[in-house]
């Protein structure tokens, strides 16, 4: 797809967003920040992560108040105090984290919160009004359907839909491609042809380069919370925004010396799990990863990888099957035994489960060696080496935090990564699951993770990396297999995965082109290095 | 025949009058905990509504407006647990309790000061205007089913009342809204729902309902006031409301089993049938209760169903999330 | 003028202190209020009520007294709060301590060494209690049953339970509402009025606690645990061990409460041993941050309330119930405070000043503070976020900034849902 050329300086544009300032505790999000938009156009908003692109876009949802700075539609001062407000003067967002109630049906989700809604909602006329609609726009869905039947690509046609109904003229869509398959991705790229063609605006919030090219009219990068350059899309080029973004060269090279594969770590061996309703999560699945290498797990969010973290380190049953680390069966074997045998884990949810934000960094980094020698004995803990032991962390992983009495929870999300990083990576003897490590933290603190993981796989651990980003699997993996509905799709080597194939086996299709990397993912694991 | 007739319809006569305020209850912190916030304030501000309620009724001669106070001090206490859980985000337990606390101890001062100089200021004992049962004629004399027919005008209130309130949850905008709130914050207030008031809203309807529930033990039950008149009856609504899995509805069958304990246990001691000491008697309703907290528990674990809102419990802020 | 509520940089330590004492004052004061509402002079009042106190060596003493279950029972549910277990069952675990002390000192005296019977006696009220609280906690950890419910319902159970032993079971033959009196070899020994050793006691349990939660590993578990259950089960420790363990432990604290009033104050297991002790504990244990040593000194200001309540019921024809009152009113301004610690309370004047302050940078971000004013204490922690800018490493640090952690964040939502 090339970009699409329009005339933007015609007519006004129907949005400006002028000098907008948001500051939070410690950071200043938003700094002056100028936007504008026009009727019909597809404007990418691209950053990295913590730029400030969310937080601006939040300001134009009426979700958070602007310090300082004016907006303006058609011209017009508006006063957007809250997330109604917004809805009045036209504008819809797709959050990244999709809001909808998984206890209601499609349909009540799509009329939630609608100003004039009648008091006793006629649904029958609803649900024909939604059908029709999901019909001309191609986002097919069923108006009945329970939210947490449905999966992740569904519920963003939810959204979507949700913001057609709702008479959406202003249509802000937060990463939306960071749930979807490439070819997913292809198809969200038709709906928003079709939305432009209507005449609506749609901003679209970004940090990848080829979604800029592919989507957009313009693009708008922020970095550190300022426009750095808007330019027309068809006078850019990957490389300048790249740059742009990052505010100087990126060669994004991670010095990756050949894997040295060893005796296997892990071993699964046909597990089968199920997820929290009780229903089937992992099916079947065989997998191995040895020391010196990092296995990566790709797919579709909801397919299985947070389950498969979860069994890898005791902390969810395996329904049938067998789980062996370094050859010693752990099959039902509880969270505490998993860390005795030398896995160690950076689970998704930093906040929710990585961390105790309410406790000091201190402790937080002791939190897997406080049960030994020398920091504690008999039960008794040592508080003046606990703190040495910390500091000593706290250092070496370069943690900025103001006393290492400071509780987690006033930290930056790097901060709070590394902290977890610190703790996990100095307790690992033999096993790292690490999900979704580098999700939502800045160019920096990314390369760093990404370090961190190759030097345990240098160490002689075994690495077991879950990511959505088929480019960090790609630069950081040694082979990567891929999940779809809890099944293993495949095996590939990293060096031979194209995005392509990668995307065909997200989606469901088992073996495509090449799956001759682990003939046999089970029994055979690595034969092809 | 005809005698177990007449007794099984005293039964549940006495049941559905003793049920009765369980129920206000119960569909009053339904509406609370379905926003979101949890109440464990109810025992306190039921035994506030109840005080209140027949201390009024007792000065005025109006059980109206004894009717209507106690739904008043429902509503403050109620909004001052919104306030310290809503606004400046207290821990809903402790708030609770501490209403629980406050109510009870505050309640008994005013039972020992509101009362007539002649009686020491105090309230116990006192006799005033209360809600006598009305027997429909006709209705009232079919055996069993009659006993739907000889209540008070509280109880017969119910009958709009519960069907009202599952109607309101279910069907309708508002009901949609308040869902929504308690199962995800950030969703309802993405869509542009307040959800700041939504809670405080229902929290303080909840607030009200209770105090009627209150002013239903002083004014109809057991009219009069008595140091601890509740026996525990705030606590067993919260108990109902997890056994009716947060629907107004099926809260009276809950109300109906806790109701018809009660019952049992009057016919028994009232009958000197029964050789079992009284005090086991009486720790029927508390013992059923965690019965039933278990099985409900065990229920909902093997079946993978969660009744409870998404959000009970958690505050909700926006910009620090 | 607007009132915000800004987020702190970090824990805000003075709020700790400040805000308990301030909501006794706010408490004092509608207290006033109450008073005059019904016809008393307020100041008279509490000037009664503290002379009641502390005024001769008998209150003093009385104060003592009550002080016993207060500090015993406030620590067990301090205990079990620090995991977030909400046991309000503290009154039944106190009476059931009773009962059981009662029962052995009564009944085993015969058999046994007569010196054996004081510490049997002591050990069976700890047992008492700690099953009384171990019920609702193995229900908890094993079958997920909410414990405020189960922990209350029990309340009533012993409490019904209690009154059918003095009133029928074990009542004496020419007493309405009591047993015989105990041996006088299991009594506790008193040491000022009828204070009794019970205080010791529970000064050095509280002294254990404070260590415990401050040295050792289970005191550490338990943090977590509280903190964020999710994260302890994580990080490999087990929930329901620890549930277990501790409600034992927090029962049994409460039921030597109970022991402790059957065998060093009434001598006989009868009418007026569950009077509220176990309730009042959630007061003391909340206001004292469930630290163990603040627990013995909330205990001995509630037990100067009670007693203080005593006294203007003789004196002033009061109902005695101001005193409970009173301590029910503590709590709330407790709690409204308690946002405090995170939070600072920001007053503006007009949006155009807010912008202004906005361009200046970080350097006098305090300076519209109202009840901060503590630059002193945080501004370390200030120091150095505002010093961000400057280094190379702080560089990429901070712009990890807001939407890393909002982002982080929502991938909690997401994940915990998973």
């Amino acid at each position: 797809m090339t970009a699409r050329i329009t005339q933007p300086t015609v007519s006004p544009p129907v949005l400006q967003m002028r000098s907008i300032t948001k500051r939070f505790p410690g950071v200043l999000a938003n700094d002056r920040v100028d936007l504008d938009l026009y009727a019909g156009e597809v404007l990418a908003l691209l950053g990295e992560n913590g730029a400030g692109k969310s937080t601006l876009m939040n300001i134009l949802a009426g979700l958070y108040r602007p310090d300082a700075g004016e907006i303006l539609i058609q011209g017009r001062p508006a006063e957007i105090h809250a997330p109604r407000d917004a809805a009045a003067f036209g504008i819809g967002m797709v959050h990244q984290n999709f809001m909808l109630v998984p206890t209601m049906t499609v349909a009540q989700n799509i009329v939630l919160g609608i100003a004039d809604l009648a008091f006793v909602p006629d649904l029958g006329a609803i649900e024909t009004r939604i059908r029709e609609l999901s019909d001309r726009y191609g986002l097919k869905v069923d108006p009945r359907a329970y939210i947490w039947q449905l999966g992740v690509g569904e519920q963003q046609r939810v959204e979507i839909l949700k913001l057609i109904y709702r008479g959406a003229d202003i249509v802000i869509l937060d990463e939306p491609t960071a749930v979807l398959t490439p070819q997913e991705a292809q198809d969200l790229g038709r709906i928003l042809a079709v939305m432009q063609a209507e005449g609506k605006s749609i901003v679209f919030i970004t940090h990848k380069m080829a979604e800029v090219i592919a989507f957009s009219d313009r693009v708008c990068v922020l970095r550190q919370g300022r426009v750095v350059a808007t330019k027309r899309t068809a006078d850019t080029n990957p490389r300048e925004l790249a740059r742009l973004m990052v505010g100087r060269e990126v060669l994004f090279r991670l010095d990756k010396r050949p894997a040295q594969p060893g005796d296997p770590v892990l071993t699964l061996e046909a597990v089968h799990a199920n997820n929290d309703k009780g229903l089937p999560a992992l099916r079947d699945v065989s997998l191995q990863a040895r020391q010196g290498e990092i296995l990566g797990i790709a797919g579709v969010a909801g397919n299985g990888q947070q389950e498969l973290a979860e069994v890898v380190t005791g902390l969810r049953p395996i329904k049938r099957g067998k789980l062996l680390i370094n050859q010693r069966d752990l099959t039902h074997c509880t969270s505490l035994e998993a860390i005795h045998a030398g896995v160690s884990h950076i689970p998704a949810d930093r906040v929710g489960m990585g961390s105790v934000g309410d406790m000091p960094v201190a402790d937080n980094i002791v939190m897997k060696a406080y049960r030994m020698p020398p920091l504690a004995r008999q039960g008794v803990l040592n508080r003046r080496r606990i703190l040495d032991f910390a500091r000593a962390l706290i250092d070496v992983f370069q943690i900025a935090t103001p006393t290492p009495q400071t509780h987690v929870k006033f930290l930056s999300g790097g901060n709070i990564q590394k902290t977890i990083l610190a703790r996990e990576i100095d307790a690992c003897t033999d096993l790292l699951v690490a999900v979704y490590p580098s999700r939502g933290l800045d160019v920096g603190a990314t390369e760093a993770v990404r370090r961190r993981l190759l030097e345990q796989r240098d160490e002689g651990r075994a690495v077991l990396l879950v990511s959505e980003d088929l480019d960090e699997l790609r630069t950081v993996a040694d082979r990567i297999a891929v999940l779809y509905e809890g099944r293993v799709m495949g095996v590939v080597n990293a060096e031979e995965a194209d995005v392509e194939t990668l995307g065909l086996m997200m989606a469901g299709a088992s073996d495509p082109v090449i799956g001759d990397a682990a003939a046999d993912p089970g029994t055979e694991g690595g034969r092809t290095q | 025949m005809i005698d177990t007739l007449a007794l099984l319809t005293s039964i549940l006569t006495i049941t559905l009058r003793a049920g009765a305020s369980l129920i206000y209850g119960a569909i009053g912190e339904t509406y609370t905990e379905r926003s979101g916030i949890l109440n464990l304030g109810v025992e306190g501000m039921m035994l506030m509504g109840a005080v209140t309620a027949f201390a009024t009724a007792y000065y005025s001669g109006s059980v109206w407006l004894g009717l209507l106070v106690a739904m008043g001090v429902g509503a403050t206490l109620a909004a001052l647990h919104a306030f310290l859980t809503v606004t400046m985000r207290a821990n809903q337990v402790v708030s609770g309790l501490s209403i629980t606390l406050f109510g009870t101890g505050l309640a008994s001062f005013l039972g020992e000061r509101l009362g007539p100089a002649s009686n020491n200021f105090n309230l116990v004992g006192m006799v005033g205007p209360r809600f006598s049962p009305i027997e429909i004629p006709g209705l009232s004399e079919i055996p069993v089913l009659g006993a739907f027919f000889k209540q008070d005008l509280l109880t017969y209130a119910l009958f709009l009342l519960v069907p009202l309130a599952w109607a309101y949850l279910y069907k309708t905008r508002n009901g949609l809204n308040l869902r929504a709130v308690g199962e995800s914050p950030q969703t309802a207030d993405a869509m542009g729902i307040d959800v700041i008031r939504t809670r405080y809203r229902y929290t303080i309807v909840g607030g009200m309902l209770v105090g009627l529930g209150g002013a239903h033990l002083s004014l109809a039950y057991a009219p009069g006031w008595s140091e601890n008149i509740t026996g525990g009856r705030g606590w067993i609504v919260i108990a109902l409301v997890i056994f009716a899995m947060w629907n107004p509805a099926r809260a009276v069958l809950g109300a109906v089993l806790f109701g018809g304990i009660n019952a049992v246990q009057f016919r028994l001691q009232a009958g000197g049938a029964t050789t079992i000491p009284s005090a086991y008697l009486n720790m029927l309703p508390y013992l059923v209760t965690i019965a039933v907290l278990i099985a409900m528990t065990w229920w909902e674990a093997l079946s993978h169903r969660i009744g409870a809102p998404a959000a009970l419990g958690t505050p909700y802020t926006r910009e620090d999330k | 003028m607007k009132l915000e509520l800004r987020k702190r940089e970090s824990i805000s330590r003075r709020a700790a202190i400040v805000v308990p004492l301030a909501s006794f004052g706010v408490s004092l004061l509608f207290g006033a209020i109450l008073l005059i509402v019904s016809g008393a002079n307020p100041l008279q009042t509490y000037a009664a009520m503290a002379g009641g106190a502390f005024g001769s060596v008998n209150g003093l003493t009385e104060v003592l007294v009550k002080s016993i279950p207060l500090i015993l029972t406030g620590l067990g549910v301090a205990l079990a709060f620090r995991m977030r277990f909400w046991n309000i069952g503290a009154e039944g675990q106190l009476t059931m301590g009773a009962v059981a002390a009662a029962g052995v000192a009564l009944f085993w005296s015969q058999g046994m060494p007569a010196w054996t019977i004081l510490p049997l006696s002591l050990l069976a009220g700890c047992i008492a209690g700690a099953v009384w609280a171990g019920v609702p906690a193995i229900l908890k950890a094993f079958l997920n049953v909410d414990e405020t419910l189960t922990t209350l319902m029990l309340n009533y159970v012993a409490v019904l339970y209690s009154e059918h032993l003095y009133y029928v079971a074990w009542r004496a033959p020419n007493y309405n509402s009591g047993t015989e009196r105990i041996p006088e070899f299991a009594w506790l020994p008193r040491i000022a009025g009828r204070a009794h050793a019970g205080i010791f006691i529970g000064l050095a349990i509280a002294v254990l606690l404070w260590a415990v939660f401050r040295y050792t590993r289970w005191g550490f578990e338990l943090k977590i645990i509280g903190a964020n259950p999710t994260a302890a089960r994580y990080l490999g420790i087990s929930i329901a061990r620890n549930i277990v363990v501790t409600l034992l432990v927090s029962g049994a604290i409460s039921g030597l409460a109970g022991a402790g009033e059957v065998l060093g104050l009434t001598r006989r297991l009868q009418q007026g041993i569950s009077v509220g002790y176990g309730y009042t504990a959630i007061i003391i244990a909340w206001m004292a941050q469930l630290n163990p040593l603040g627990v013995v000194l909330v205990a001995f200001l509630m037990a100067a309330l009670a007693v203080g309540g005593d006294q203007i019921q003789m004196r002033m024809r009061l109902p005695a119930s101001v005193g409970v009152v009173l301590q029910g009113m503590l709590l709330i301004p407790m709690l409204a405070g308690s946002i405090f610690r995170e939070y600072s309370l920001h007053v503006s004047r007009a949006r155009n000043q807010e912008s202004r302050i906005e361009n200046r940078e970080d350097t006098d971000r305090q300076e519209d503070d109202a009840v901060d004013g503590e630059a002193a204490e945080t501004g370390g922690a200030n120091g150095s976020s505002r010093s961000r800018g400057t280094g190379g490493a702080a560089g990429t640090l901070r712009s990890g900034g807001t939407e890393g952690s909002a982002g982080s964040l929502r991938s909690g939502g997401t994940g915990g849902s998973a």
